[in-house]
């Protein structure tokens, strides 16, 4: 007989702990992985995790690939502290993009400091009435938000590729599916010389403090927490519920809308089929391997973003396929969900008892 | 000052880079858009990659690189790691390839179907695929019983139709009364858009299928179907043997070979490569001969004329779909023109997405 019971005495420590225990499992892992394949698991390990960050490009290269991911599961965090499951970050990125590089496209040509926050303004705003119609319908008509927020993904996507290949491309592109390349008034500023590092990252850095200080300083903070703990005593407690979902769809939108426009004018700097590899649904295992804590996101998205960079450099220089690095984020999420369950419940192996047979 | 010291590190670091690629032993990088198992363009690809290896030079790849913001990255690592020649082979490198070559001027950067040389370390490289179309055409034109032959068409740029006009222009020549249908599915490679593609085409009465995309998919509905087919970018021959008339096949090994041997021995220089059959950068895979012996020939001697340049796919006189004269009679249309493409010829049927 295995019994299996609540365990009472988890205490917070122990609880930030366990991400790090998985982390380190899937270290393990990955190494078992390597060695099976024929490879130095040490050596292997080290062309994954280290050689990506030894320099100050792979560093800089790392911030740029954790500041979307950090940022979405931020506001992904609000969605699911509160039960609500937001998964169509991705759709609400490439709505924030497509409205954000719609607008840089109006301002093709001009100059001026204001170009670039009325195009981040707008695709956070774009991202937000993007999520906003998940929560809509769920409020009003009971829908269920996993599937709307879902399917509205390949509406985006959809819609992305429709506006690229059609009324946005290139006038002078030979039709290829994409926009022009943005003016520089709609760029974010490079921060150094010769790497990619952009101002985006001061964006995702007030983002963190501002979502620390709703989550832990206010009223709205503590009523998304309280719901997410116990549906019934939030509605005991006299909290208005519908705003509530309305209101951490909007913020989790906003946040990937950003997303999405630090992206087209970061990096990219132009509109395409491709501005987005699945951040949004990457995000979604940052935010639960950050335990939905803004700090905690910091850190597991550069953990994530690292595993992107070092399935790269292992192809480079090991030749071991780039779908390692999926192997390793899906390695990391089993583990924290295996831990929390051993965390949260004690397996007790009882002998079998005679009138049980 | 600090700005300036993290200057300083940023350019001993580039020129560590380049000192140990100048030591270590001559390199050649491959950055892919698609997994090397496609079995259409990135295969193909891969396939050259093999050949210059077996040449006696060492090559390194990495696969299925998003257009976006990753590309250049990728492409600077392997600038940074002693990779003397690059190869990217997709569309979507163009404008990253041509950033990184800016700051890599000793490494060389070839990329695959583009127009931007922005740095004298910039290549460009694509094939004559409309020679193969021309082929096709001829043997749709003699093969089909509805007059129909279905295209699955990807992105309307000016390679796609190309394809498109060389085929139906060349079907025309043997078959005045052949109409062109097209199903444009807006990806290079999507199994399941490219079926449902395919068997559209089929419904509206094509008994030919080919396709501008990478899957295998249209093949082997067109073998189920009962239909002809043709194969793309690699012998597709094993998936739909009963329905594949023949395969364009991309050969890109004897560039990859001859460009990574000149960049080794120092002979690289910058140039605008678009080779057809005639250099075997386009070349067929054997034909069914379910089409009787009598067309292989045709066909054979079709492909010679075209090798030698004693044929050429676009031969005037050329109309488009309103009638406006293209080429005038007697002429062949150049290279410019070819390059800019973007109006169907007469038999085309529909209008192209804009």
């Amino acid at each position: 007989m295995i019994k299996i019971e609540k365990r009472n005495d988890v205490t917070p420590s122990i609880y930030f702990l366990t991400p790090i225990l998985a982390i380190f499992l899937t270290l393990f892992g990955g190494g078992i992985i390597f060695y099976v394949l024929g490879f130095n698991p040490i050596e292997a390990l080290k062309f994954f995790f280290i050689t990506p960050i030894s320099d100050l490009y792979g560093f800089s290269e790392l911030l740029v690939k954790a500041t979307p991911l950090c940022l979405i599961a931020i506001g992904l965090s609000f969605c699911f502290k509160s039960n609500n499951w937001n998964i169509g970050a991705e759709g609400q990125l490439i709505f924030g993009g497509i409205v954000g590089g719609g607008v840089a496209l109006l301002f093709y040509g001009h100059d001026g400091f204001y170009v670039l926050p009325i195009i981040i303004l707008s695709g956070a705003i774009g991202g937000m009435i993007f999520a906003m119609i998940p929560a809509v319908l769920k409020t009003y008509f009971n829908t269920n938000e996993i599937l709307v927020s879902l399917m509205l993904v390949y509406v985006a996507k959809l819609l992305l590729d429709y506006l690229v290949v059609g009324p946005w491309s290139n006038p002078e592109g030979f039709n290829f599916p994409e926009t022009r390349q943005f003016s520089e008034s709609a760029r974010m500023p490079i921060l150094f010389d010769g790497l990619r590092i952009h101002a985006g990252i001061f964006i995702t850095l007030i983002t963190v403090f501002l979502s620390w200080l709703i989550l832990y300083k206010t009223y709205l903070g503590f009523q998304i927490k309280v719901s997410g703990l116990s549906l019934k005593t939030a509605k005991y407690a006299g909290y208005k519920g519908k705003t509530m979902i309305i209101i951490v769809f909007m913020i989790s939108g906003a946040c990937a809308g950003l997303a999405g426009v630090g992206e087209i004018t970061g990096p990219i700097g132009q509109l395409h089929r491709n501005i987005s590899p699945d951040y949004g649904f990457t995000a979604i295992i940052v935010a639960f391997l950050g335990r939905l804590n803004p700090v905690g996101i910091i850190f597991a998205s550069l953990v994530v973003a690292l595993t992107y960079l070092g399935a790269e450099t292992a192809q480079i220089f090991l030749q071991i396929p780039k779908y390692t690095g999926q192997v390793f984020q899906g390695m990391i999420l089993f583990f924290l969900l295996g831990s929390d369950y051993l965390l949260f419940f004690k397996i007790k192996f009882l002998g079998l008892k005679k009138n049980e047979l | 000052m600090y700005k300036n010291f993290l200057r300083y590190i940023i350019s001993a670091l580039f020129l560590l880079g380049l000192s140990v690629q100048a030591n270590a032993d001559f390199k050649v990088g491959f950055v892919y858009v698609g997994p090397t198992g496609d079995h259409g363009w990135t295969y193909q690809h891969d396939e050259g990659r093999k050949a210059v290896e077996a040449a006696g030079i060492k090559t390194t790849y990495v696969e299925s690189v998003p257009e976006g913001a990753d590309a250049e990255r990728v492409i600077r690592q392997l600038a940074q790691s002693g990779h003397d020649l690059i190869f990217t082979t997709s569309f979507g490198y163009m404008d990253p390839t041509n950033k990184v070559a800016k700051d890599f001027p000793n490494v060389k950067f070839e990329h695959a179907t583009g127009y931007k040389r922005e740095h004298s370390n910039v290549s460009t490289y694509s094939a004559r695929f409309y020679e193969g179309r021309t082929l096709l055409g001829h043997m749709a034109g003699k093969m089909t019983k509805t007059n129909v032959i279905g295209y699955i068409a990807s992105f309307p740029i000016p390679e796609v139709i190309r394809g498109i006009n060389a085929m139906t222009l060349a079907a025309q020549k043997v078959n005045p009364d052949i109409k062109t249908k097209i199903v444009w599915v807006f990806t290079w490679y999507d199994p399941g858009k490219e079926s449902e593609a395919a068997q559209a085409l089929i419904d509206q009465g094509a008994d030919i299928i080919m396709q501008h995309t990478d899957s295998t998919a249209p093949v082997q509905v067109a073998e189920k179907a009962g239909v002809w087919s043709f194969g793309q970018a690699s012998d597709m021959q094993r998936f739909a043997p009963k329905s594949i008339l023949t395969s364009i096949i991309d050969d890109w090994a004897p560039y990859y070979v001859e460009r990574s041997i000149a960049a080794r021995d120092g002979t690289w220089k910058q140039q605008d490569t678009w080779h057809g059959l005639k250099e075997g950068m386009v070349a067929m895979a054997p034909y069914n001969s379910a089409m009787g012996s009598d067309l292989v020939k045709e066909v054979e001697q079709l492909q010679k004329d075209l090798a030698s340049g004693k044929t050429h796919s676009f031969t005037g006189p050329i109309y488009d779909q309103k009638g406006n004269i293209l080429v005038a009679e007697g002429s062949v249309a150049d290279d410019g023109m070819l390059a800019g493409m973007n109006v169907y010829v007469k038999g085309v049927e529909g209008d192209i997405p804009q």
